[in-house]
């Protein structure tokens, strides 16, 4: 744990190393520090470290509703049209992990046909791990390590969502939620959770049935939530038919209303980032003392050897944790 | 958290047959790897390109239009060219037995014909991964 501790030194190193090769552009780097980042390795920490101070600049958008809305398919058309801006853009998919084998298919290039040769454009496909939020548990870090890379706009796509997964919120300066024209009656886009997140609807696939209806519900909702959402954002309701890529410059220009919204008072915007960086730093802290504290009182190896007799009725789970615990608190005195 | 096998699995070329690349990924899928699926029509370019962007393993690729001759040769040639050569590049198709020894020969880890199980390819995985991957210090 010293500063001569020479797996740590090596880290460092290699991290440095990493950090270089980003700053020359070099897109396996990229690739290979969002790696780090994922698997949550040493070299992955320091390389995070290292770049802190160049990330914040970008625009961050998160792009998120129920499987099948169409998300790839307009994340795709959106990066194509802040290309032809001039911007780089940097995308994190993300996908569902199999809770069963661990595995996942990550297939959302497939809506996404990678204009080969583009160094202004990356697309990382990231698998949620376990993480039920929407988003993996590192998808915040890898959106750095691209804002490290210079990328001017991060697009966050989630993976399908229902009601409640939010954690792309805390993630992205603008969220934008995709519905479709079956998504629902006036009841459910009263409901709280997505709906309450979205800073702009899309109703995408208009060209089908109901369209025109789900419009009428949201904006009805929006009205009587009455909207009083600091500042006075009031979310649009944009139509769009994404593989046709009708739309989606009005989706584009809502983002960017968003964005000047956001940064119209300055005080507001370093509040709501100070707010959002104390709650990611409190994220980031509680997993550390968790994982800390399990190794460091073998809580594995204990629960191995005990929960045979909890499943057995022989102990309850209650006393066990209530055990454990007092165990810890006698350790750090 | 910890790493996970990533694997790229590819359909490069102009039909549609993409039914062997589909049960193969989710063969994938259930053996816990993380399958970066691409679909149908890829150039070599795009799945080299995707390939490094996804920081993947290996590279498994499925040729039935007897194009193979050209495309792995020409992945390989890209994977160095991009710096990524130790990506592992493994094929799957029609591919005659001569075809794939000098396959082999250039690089490519191995050929799986069809009706292999899918236990097999997952198996070489394997193998392969305990061979080559040095367990990171987290």
């Amino acid at each position: 744990m010293t500063a001569a501790d020479p797996a740590r030194e090596r880290a460092r190193q290699e991290a440095r190393a990493l950090a270089d090769r980003l700053a020359h552009g070099e897109r396996r780097a990229i690739a290979q520090a969002i790696s780090h980042v994922e698997d949550g390795t040493r070299v992955g920490r320091h390389f995070l470290d290292l770049v802190y101070e160049r990330t914040g600049r970008a625009r961050r958008v998160g792009i998120t509703g129920p499987p099948g809305a169409g998300k790839s398919t307009l994340v795709h058309v959106l990066a194509c049209l802040l290309r032809r801006e001039g911007m780089r853009v940097g995308v994190l998919a993300v996908d569902p992990t199999s809770p069963f084998s661990g595995g996942a298919i990550l297939g959302d290039r497939v809506r996404m046909p990678s204009a080969t040769g583009d160094d202004g454009l990356f697309v990382r496909s990231m698998a949620a791990r376990g993480n039920l939020g929407g988003v993996a548990a590192t998808t915040y870090e890898a959106s750095e390590v691209l804002e490290a890379a210079g990328f001017d706009w991060i697009l966050i796509e989630t993976v399908g969502v229902g009601q409640s997964e939010l954690e792309v919120v805390e993630l992205a300066d603008t969220t934008v939620l995709l519905l479709v024209p079956e998504s629902g009656d006036a009841v459910q886009v009263m409901k709280a959770g997505i709906m309450e997140a979205a800073d702009i609807f899309v109703v995408n696939k208009f060209d089908r049935e109901g369209g025109d209806r789900l419009i009428t519900h949201i904006e009805t909702a929006l009205q009587l939530a009455d909207w009083n959402r600091e500042g006075g954002w009031r979310p649009p309701v944009c139509p769009v038919i994404a593989t046709r890529e009708e739309g989606v410059d009005e989706v584009r220009q809502e983002i960017g209303r968003h964005l000047a919204w956001l940064s119209g008072d300055r005080e507001r915007l370093q509040r709501v980032r100070r707010d959002k960086i104390e709650r990611r730093v409190r994220v980031l802290l509680r997993r550390a003392l968790v994982e800390g504290a399990w190794a460091m009182a073998h809580i594995e190896e204990r629960l191995q050897a005990e929960i045979g007799r909890i499943a057995a009725r022989e102990v309850s789970p209650y006393r066990w944790v209530e055990k454990i615990l007092r165990g810890w608190r006698y350790r750090t005195g | 958290m910890g790493k996970k096998i990533r694997i790229l699995v590819a359909k490069p070329g102009l039909d549609g047959h993409d039914r062997g690349a589909k049960i193969i990924a989710t063969a994938f899928r259930d053996a816990g790897f993380e399958v970066i699926y691409t679909g149908l029509h890829q150039t070599p370019e795009m799945i080299v390109d995707a390939a490094v962007q996804e920081d993947v393993d290996i590279l498994s690729i499925s040729v039935l239009s007897g194009a193979h001759m050209t495309i792995f040769p020409r992945v390989l040639a890209l994977l160095k060219e991009k710096g990524a050569a130790d990506m592992h590049v493994i094929g799957g198709g029609i591919i005659p037995d001569e075809d794939a020894e000098k396959l082999m020969g250039m690089g490519v880890g191995a050929i799986f014909g069809p009706g292999t199980p899918t236990t097999e390819p997952i198996d070489y995985i394997r193998d392969w991964w305990m061979k080559h991957h040095q367990e990171q210090d987290s």
